[in-house]
């Protein structure tokens, strides 16, 4: 074998190469710049009907899909169908959920608990998506969608007993706070291992298709988290066997200190991801309830009709922190988050209600005063059980308690080390 | 000498060895910006460039495949996984190609890495953020192991992990990151600033991989441990009045057998003390050296110490560390067994 007889362009093969690593916008210091999110006006970006072919909407990956415009108004093809009682339900919702943040992250600041993540500006998102939904469907949560459970009527005190880890734990003390699982809720078991239920929402779909059964699942991953093999082997499943599954990325522009960026490199959408899969992608102003509801509705009914997996990316803003152990002004714009052009979900659906005559302003400081009234009183029965570190706790047989259906000899052995 | 933390120590050992050879890269998630989680590379980025020091997106498997593809090249990446409880996803990369490449490729082919991660308990991580996962790679052939106890032993472990020939998992215990942890949790936390081992040499030292410390000299028994445990086993010694030698083993793989035999062989007892679970941990490969070097030196079984075999619990910690309770009663245990 001869060997290289293609002549080269000595200049080019001369030129060193050069490493490129993304950098965001802006960093502490500077103006926040959003001018790289596109933002299509609302109402502007079309409606297919569920059985349109992957091929033909190659393009709604890289738009937004708005249905809440700068007046408030309900507007294009993707104004959904819901009343006002349902609308005013959404915003309630919403708000418990900021309510219920805000309390926790105090508690957590009391030294009540160890630690707590918040949803600030990605409400609707959870809680628009769970309206959507059927009784027995089953979502595969991260860490910052617990409108799923407040919007599916989760009791707060039961979720508060879990953050607080004492003697009402429906965890048994086992699980940081906020690591949810509720079954009877379709909200499946948190890891704290990002992306590993992204896959296995895939394989539960599958479940249900085997056995001929009429639920779906919804995976849920950060943008960041998009990253991990576990979402590639998601996408591959999910579309080979046209798994009835809703693919769901809350791109909320940060993984920690890590601009969205790092995880696709500057270019693309996380929607557009499924493209290469065949996968039909959809990508949805994440801040409006409405859109997200009627995207939510479009990919369920997908999964519904056997017509495969829909991969949908929120696109929102992380607002506070990452979670309590975080400081954001040091890698952002102090005041980034005023910078985000798609606003907050509250105030857009609470201006929604007011423009169509459903919603107040006395209604609403009434019902933020009320909702306050429900959280804290929830707040004040978990606290009856105790908190980390004082009152009711979980017994110390609950660390050998569940490993196994069965406790093995060596378990009860060190079991009965402790005295328990 | 400085005053330093042990994140301050991890941080020097990088920027030393990032200064005096180019071919030392730094990253990880969250580590070039911003510096870290845990903020041991605070300052790099700004110091050596994006070239040197970068975010890397959050996939372990994608860090540690990239680091062995850098170093095959000719690099040596010190990469950083957030939480040693989320290696698992690089775990492929780890065991099958970085610990064999030099044996299958007959040389040919080589793997300097440092794979840092923060490990152990004690900070109400539950169990995602207090794993002790050392065991899966003493396990390993062609992996080093390290686990230094304070700041003194990080900077010249990890500078010494960074100029290896092959591949190091470095494993930070984070609950000492910045104070030493006698597992008493319930009293004030004491800096490094208190310890005699917070006092690090600025500039350029090693310490050999493969060679242990006596922590404690004594001569009633032996007290086989690393990480955090060295400060617990420390505090029992000294609080139970049981004369207990001290072993900081600081490597486990090369492992320094000859201090542990000497040891054992004058004192005749033995404990092995970790964090990890208990089944199939390190101490199992301890007791059993121990069996077969000292056998006719023992008075006594050795005993084995370590975290229940259950996964880590968020509530319960103080339950599940072995602290200087359970630690105080099987060492009196071990000086009244015959
Ligand atoms: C496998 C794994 N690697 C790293 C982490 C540490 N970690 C926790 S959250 C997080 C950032 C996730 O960002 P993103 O996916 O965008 O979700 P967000 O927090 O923004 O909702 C990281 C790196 C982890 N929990 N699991
Ligand atoms: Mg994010």
């Amino acid at each position: 074998m001869t060997s290289n007889t293609v002549p080269h362009d000595a200049a080019l093969h001369d030129a060193p190469l050069r490493f490129h690593v993304p950098e965001p916008a802006s960093r502490p210091g500077g103006q926040p710049d959003f001018s790289n999110v596109v933002i299509p006006e609302a109402g502007s970006v079309r409606k297919p009907p569920v059985d349109v072919a992957p091929d033909e909407i190659r393009d709604l990956a890289y738009s937004i899909i708005r249905v809440l415009d700068s007046e408030g108004k309900a507007v294009g093809p993707w104004a959904p169908d819901l009343s006002n009682e349902d609308l005013i339900t959404g915003l309630r919702n919403m708000m418990t959920l900021r309510s219920f943040d805000a309390r926790m992250q105090m508690a957590q600041r009391q030294g009540k608990t160890s630690f707590y993540m918040q949803h600030t500006g990605e409400e609707a998102v959870s809680s628009a998506f769970r309206i959507a939904l059927s009784p027995g469907d089953m979502n595969f949560p991260t860490y910052r969608q617990a409108g799923l459970l407040i919007a599916g009527g989760y009791p707060l005190v039961d979720m508060m007993c879990q953050i607080y880890s004492n003697e009402r734990d429906p965890l048994k003390g086992r699980q940081l706070p906020i690591m949810y699982s509720s079954r009877e809720h379709g909200f499946f078991s948190i890891s704290g291992n990002l992306t590993t239920q992204f896959v296995q929402a895939v394989g539960w779909a599958m479940a249900s298709a085997i056995k001929g059964d009429t639920k779906i699942a919804a995976a849920w991953v950060g943008d960041g988290a998009t990253a991990e093999p576990d979402f590639h082997a998601a996408l591959v499943f999910a579309s080979t066997y046209k798994a009835p599954v809703v693919l769901n990325v809350v791109n909320n522009q940060w993984a920690i200190s890590t601009f969205q960026g790092i995880a696709r490199g500057n270019s693309g959408t996380f929607a557009a991801r499924g493209l290469g899969f065949g996968i039909p992608a959809l990508r949805v102003d994440g801040n409006d309830y409405l859109a997200v509801y009627a995207v939510a509705q479009w990919a369920i009914e997908r999964a519904r009709r056997n017509l495969g997996p829909t991969l949908v990316e929120y696109v929102t803003y992380r607002a506070g922190a990452h979670s309590t152990s975080d400081d954001p002004s040091a890698y952002r714009p102090k005041a980034e988050s005023d910078g985000w052009p798609l606003g907050d979900p509250l105030m857009r659906l609470k201006d929604h209600l007011i423009a169509i005559g459903a919603w107040s302003q006395e209604r609403h400081t009434q019902t933020e005063a009320e909702i306050l009234a429900t959280v804290i009183a929830a707040q004040k029965e978990a606290e009856s059980f105790g908190t980390l570190h004082s009152g009711g706790k979980p017994s110390d047989r609950d660390i050998f308690e569940g490993v196994y259906a069965e406790m093995p000899p060596h378990l009860r052995r060190q079991r009965q080390q402790i005295g328990v | 000498m400085s005053r330093m933390t042990m994140i301050e120590a991890i941080r020097s050992a990088m920027d030393v060895s990032m200064g005096r050879d180019d071919n030392v890269v730094v990253y990880g998630e969250d580590v070039g910006f911003f510096g870290g989680v845990f903020r041991c590379t605070h300052g790099l980025q700004q110091k050596y460039g994006v070239n040197r020091c970068f975010d890397a997106p959050i996939s372990e498997l994608g860090i540690v495949g990239t680091a062995v593809g850098m170093a095959a090249y000719g690099l040596r990446p010190c990469v950083e996984i957030q939480f040693a409880d989320y290696m698992y996803p690089a775990y492929d990369q780890i065991v099958s190609e970085a610990a064999r490449l030099r044996y299958r490729s007959a040389g040919d082919f080589t793997c300097p890495i440092v794979i840092r991660m923060p490990t152990g308990g004690g900070i109400f991580g539950g169990q995602t953020h207090s794993q002790s996962p050392e065991a899966l790679f003493t396990h390993v052939s062609g992996l080093k192991t390290v686990v230094p106890s304070n700041p003194y032993d990080a900077k010249g472990l990890l500078i010494a992990a960074i100029e290896d020939p092959d591949p190091v998992i470095f494993l930070e215990p984070k609950r000492l990151y910045n104070g030493p942890f006698d597992g008493h949790h319930d009293r004030p936390v004491t800096p490094w600033s208190k310890h005699e081992l917070g006092e690090v040499p600025d500039g350029h030292f090693a310490l050999p991989l493969g060679k242990a410390a006596i922590r404690r000299a004594g001569s009633a028994c032996t007290i086989v441990t690393y990480g955090t445990m060295v400060h617990v086993a420390e505090a029992v010694a000294q609080e139970s009045g049981i004369d207990a030698e001290v072993i900081d083993l600081r490597t486990l793989v090369p492992l320094d057998l000859e201090t542990i035999v000497a040891s054992v062989s004058k004192t005749g007892r033995c404990m092995v003390l970790h964090e990890a679970t208990l089944t199939s941990g390190f101490g199992a490969e301890l007791a059993a050296l121990v069996q077969e070097h000292c056998f006719y030196h023992l008075e006594a079984p050795v005993v084995r110490v370590a975290g229940w075999d259950t996964p880590y619990p968020h509530a319960q910690e103080w339950a599940y560390f072995p602290g200087p309770d359970r630690v105080g009663r099987a060492l009196a245990e071990l000086m009244e067994s015959r």
